[in-house]
């Protein structure tokens, strides 16, 4: 009854992490089997990859407090323009990496303030940033609000189109002989004698392996069977966002722009995204009206013309924020049980190296250096 | 005869210069307290860097907003990192009306199990100055009601001292505006709400720098709440542990009594029995 070759690599979570890993794990010739609760798609909402936006901005992101995590956010971003390339030949869908760059504009005088802030810090960490008059940046996007008084301007913070990005995944995956199972629950992580023994899903099927990776986002600490040194501290952190309608021949931004929070990210097919809220919600994924109030109004503030677009899209999401935002890649103290989760805002930025460092891991049984230092043992000390 | 010149570090010296040298506690409603500083714990880069900021500031009051975390469920929510560890002082951020600050204070007391409140009720978005006539009326309901109301309030001494009428067992009046980090805008105010409150009085909001908090501790407040100053600077952990410092400074420095001013100087040497050249 199980098509599972023998020896099957599991990975539970089809996001952008699990299958990116599972991409790696099946070009190397490996057997391995990605399972998905639902379906890769909008019906895997309110998971993170799906539900994102893809922005690549560890330049412009970075903030106090998370110095340790920039090198790998800088890592990983390096790797993003291959790993599009190697991606849309293997699937033949085009994943709308974009170079035009960031913009963080302030609207008034208290917001320039924070924006000062901001780029001497990121200048202070050696990030490559430019300061603007409102003027300057009107001219790079000419129908910002004539309130903008200043911006940064950040050329290597780039942005790729996450849902294509999934489905180009899901098509690599599969051409390169891995196995995709979805709307398969995983109901427990069997594990046994200090190592992983496979999985039991919902269905009641039980499915032997010597290897589990866990990319199940928001979810990962949820998943009955694992042992508490071994659960990841990840909760969901709740993000409303919105799509409106542009001309694509004619878009109102080109580059990806913030405000104060609210970001907006514009699309080749003219869509342009507004995000996100950040609650504290635990797994309540409803869209609310404060929240889209809110997100509608600071982007009427920034980008007055949008006020004719058409809304086309709402959706929540949930990402799988980590207890210090940085996530929690490598082996556990059970042999064969394998983490890639808590990427919190960074998923799609971080998959090209959570691809290479944990599949590197699964097929050599060595760390990468790069990822040294997320492991979950940072957590028990 | 050599002269004897007691060792600085002679341990009875030592205990006896640590037990005349510290502060008193601060207490609050009949409870006590061991540090004089309350943190908050919004706005930080996440949640590890919160958690070290609150162990470098000594802190023992940790404020959280009600609003901004769900209750329950089974995710790590901030409440289960810092239950076993701190006293945590929920608060009604957020509230604009004193029915929805009154709901909001049910609400923490029946999730969290503690009657005690920072009560915020706010009249204005832009400023997030607080509603007065709204604040008297939820502080009446609240202390009526068997809650421990720590009112976050105007640097006004008429509302503190009505604040305490009403059975406060605090008034938090500010030292500027929330999140601005502007400092202490009106120190005689805080002075005469000092003289004329018996209630402990905690400095609540717009400090920026630990010379703002030492001002207002100098002159004989019980404590300080701050939040953004430490979450939003820089590197927060050493600010935490910098604010902490100025707490202790200014308190002992309270309790020790400043010098007299005067106009000219005075040699701190004594000029008599120098030797006559």
């Amino acid at each position: 009854m199980t098509k599972q070759p023998i020896d099957s690599i599991l990975i539970v979570g089809g996001g952008v992490c699990g299958l990116g890993v599972g991409w790696r794990l099946a070009q190397a010739g490996r057997p391995v089997t990605v399972l998905e609760r639902r379906e890769i798609g909008p019906g895997s909402l309110p998971a993170a990859t799906w539900a994102s936006a893809g922005m690549l901005a560890p330049h412009v992101e970075a903030e106090p407090g998370e110095e340790k995590l920039l090198p790998l956010l800088l890592e990983s971003h390096a790797r993003w323009p291959a790993f599009a390339r190697e991606l849309q030949e293997a699937s033949g869908v085009d994943v709308g990496y974009r170079t035009e760059g960031t913009l963080v504009v302030a609207l008034d005088r208290d917001q320039a303030e924070r924006l000062r802030f901001q780029y001497e810090f990121q200048r202070s960490l050696g990030l490559e940033l430019v300061w603007l008059s409102g003027d300057a940046a009107r001219q790079r996007e000419p129908h910002l609000s004539r309130h903008v008084v200043a911006a940064l301007y950040s050329p290597h913070d780039h942005q790729v189109d996450n849902r294509q990005a999934l489905l180009a995944l899901r098509q690599a995956f599969l051409a390169a002989g891995g196995v995709l199972r979805e709307r398969a629950t995983v109901a427990e992580i069997l594990v046994g004698n200090g190592e992983v023994q496979g999985v039991r899903l919902a269905s009641g099927e039980t499915l032997h392996a010597p290897v589990v990776v866990i990319a199940a986002g928001a979810w990962s600490a949820t998943l009955p069977g694992l042992p508490p040194e071994a659960q990841p501290p990840v909760r969901p952190v709740k993000g409303q966002m919105l799509a409106l309608q542009t001309p694509p021949n004619a878009p109102l931004l080109r580059h990806v722009v913030w405000g104060r929070d609210v970001y907006l990210v514009p699309r080749k097919d003219g869509r342009l995204l507004v995000g996100a809220t950040v609650e504290e919600k635990g797994f309540d994924a409803q869209l609310t009206a404060g929240g889209v109030y809110q997100l509608l109004r600071r982007a009427w503030e920034l980008l007055p013309g949008i006020d004719e677009a058409p809304l086309i899209e709402l959706w929540a999401g949930l990402r799988p924020g980590s207890r210090d935002d940085a996530p929690i890649l490598g082996a556990t103290s059970v042999q064969g049980l394998i983490l890639a989760t808590g990427h919190y805002r960074n998923g799609i930025l971080l998959a090209p190296i959570t691809a290479d460092a944990v599949s590197h891991l699964i097929l050599t049984g060595e760390t990468p250096e790069s990822i040294r230092s997320f492991g979950i043992e940072r957590f028990h000390r | 005869m050599t002269p004897s010149v007691e060792s600085p570090s002679s341990p009875s010296v030592e205990a006896a210069a640590k037990a005349t040298a510290k502060a008193a506690p601060l207490v609050i409603a009949g409870r006590t307290f061991r540090s004089r500083l309350f943190l908050g714990t919004a706005r930080y880069p996440n949640q590890q860097v919160m958690l070290d900021a609150l162990e470098a500031s000594g802190a023992e009051v940790a404020t959280v907003a009600i609003r901004r975390v769900s209750l329950g469920g089974q995710s790590e929510t901030v409440f289960d990192l810092l239950k076993d560890r701190y006293f945590i002082l929920p608060n009604t951020a957020g509230c604009y009306t004193a029915r929805d600050a009154v709901l909001t204070a049910h609400l923490a007391r029946e999730a969290l199990g503690t009657n005690w409140i920072k009560l915020e009720v706010i009249g204005d978005d832009e400023t997030l100055f607080p509603d007065v006539e709204q604040l008297l009326q939820a502080a009446r309901e609240l202390v009526a009601d068997g809650f421990v109301v720590l009112p976050y309030c105007n640097d006004d001494p008429v509302t503190c001292k009505k604040l305490e009428a009403i059975g406060c067992a605090a008034v938090m009046p500010l030292a500027a505006p929330i999140g601005s980090g502007m400092g202490v805008r009106n120190p005689y105010n805080l002075q005469i709400i000092r003289e004329q409150c018996r209630v402990p009085v905690i400095v609540d909001a717009g400090v920026g720098v630990p010379s703002d908090v030492a001002i207002v501790m100098e002159m004989g407040c019980d404590g300080v709440l701050l939040n953004s100053a430490v979450a939003q600077a820089r590197e927060p952990v050493k600010m935490a542990r910098a604010m902490r410092l100025a707490v202790e400074a200014g308190r002992l420095a309270y309790e020790a009594g400043r010098m007299p001013r005067r106009l000219y100087a005075s040699a701190s040497s004594p000029l008599e029995g120098r030797i006559q050249l």
